[in-house]
């Protein structure tokens, strides 16, 4: 019997805070811009973001992955939210 | 009574954790390595302050997965004390046996001070040292230590009457300016349900030794001690 056949995918993960956490960084770093003379920045909000390639044998079975990885660890659901693109590489 | 110290690459207060329970309280005090699996020896689990596998991606979110963390997951499960300090509170956040999350301070430095805490509850084993609405001083040390959850769980903790620790006024008054991080509702420490499990960011493993000039800290110890031995 075969093995089954495995696509390589590249994701890209982004983690955002929740609206309702307060972001003093952000809130930092858009004082920032309005010395540069933006003082047309409403909100500045900072999040993460994340490459990675993984294996599997189709994009739903990667996406499923993705979301199980996303809420135990590369996203803190008390904080944050997240949402990923998938691609195949070739 | 048996104490075991979390040892994470990145701990830096698991010595001074074992200073308290070792020397001064004169118990049996195991340093347990991140990776050990059996902690049924143990009574009392502390996680330590520092910066558990460098903080990466969050604080304390990668130390969750530790096979230790796993263990005391199980203790707690059994009733087992499990106290986390600092670093050690974002921890059992971040592997759900607290509430909430500890997010960067309001005004973005990392804070090292010694403000002042009241005692909300005195019926725990934790703190049943300390006289009613106590104000205490306890060192802080943090980067992250803003309590956040949604109103919802905000609510919850308040009805459960599971905040043990709020920042303060020395004359034990609620305000923005003596909340040193932001933190929502001045928490400083909370508990879960059963009283079992404790997390905190002021230090008390550093206000324990006169030496030091400051023992407002030891009652915590010295009141678990009581409680465990009470049951025994």
């Amino acid at each position: 019997m075969n093995p089954p056949l495995l696509t390589t995918f590249q994701a890209k993960i982004y983690v955002t805070l929740r609206p309702s956490v307060l972001d003093p960084a952000g809130t930092a770093v858009r004082s920032g811009l309005e010395h540069m003379g933006y003082d047309n920045v409403d909100q500045v909000r900072i999040g993460k973001y994340v490459e990675l390639s993984l294996s599997a044998e189709s994009e739903a079975a990667a996406a499923e992955q993705l979301d199980r990885m996303c809420d135990q660890l590369l996203a803190n659901p008390v904080i944050e939210n997240y949402r990923f693109e998938i691609s195949a590489t070739h | 009574m048996k104490f075991g110290v979390i040892v994470f690459p990145g701990s830096n207060c698991d010595r001074d954790v074992a200073m308290v329970t070792r020397d001064l309280l004169e118990q049996p005090t195991r340093m347990v390595w991140h990776e050990e699996r059996d902690l049924s020896d143990l009574d009392v689990v502390i996680v330590p302050g520092g910066f558990s596998y460098g903080d990466y991606l969050r604080c304390g979110a990668i130390a969750r997965f530790s096979p230790a963390m796993q263990a005391t997951l199980d203790h707690a499960q059994r009733g087992g004390m499990v106290l986390g300090i600092c670093n050690g509170f974002q921890v059992l956040t971040e592997a759900g046996l607290l509430p909430g999350a500890l997010v960067r301070n309001r005004d973005l430095n990392f804070i090292c001070d010694r403000p002042t805490l009241r005692v909300e509850r005195t019926d725990f084993p934790w703190t049943q040292g300390y006289s009613r609405n106590a104000v205490i001083t306890l060192p802080i040390a943090h980067g992250e230590g803003c309590y956040y959850a949604d109103a919802d769980t905000l609510k919850s903790l308040e009805d459960q009457q599971q905040v043990v620790f709020r920042y303060c006024t020395p004359e034990g008054e609620l305000a923005d300016a003596a909340n040193p991080n932001g933190s929502l509702n001045h928490i400083a420490g909370i508990c879960n349900r059963q009283g079992n499990v404790l997390g905190m960011m002021p230090h008390p493993e550093r206000a324990s030794d006169a030496m030091l000039g400051n023992t407002d800290g030891l009652a915590l110890f010295e009141g678990l001690l009581n409680a465990v031995q009470a049951v025994a």
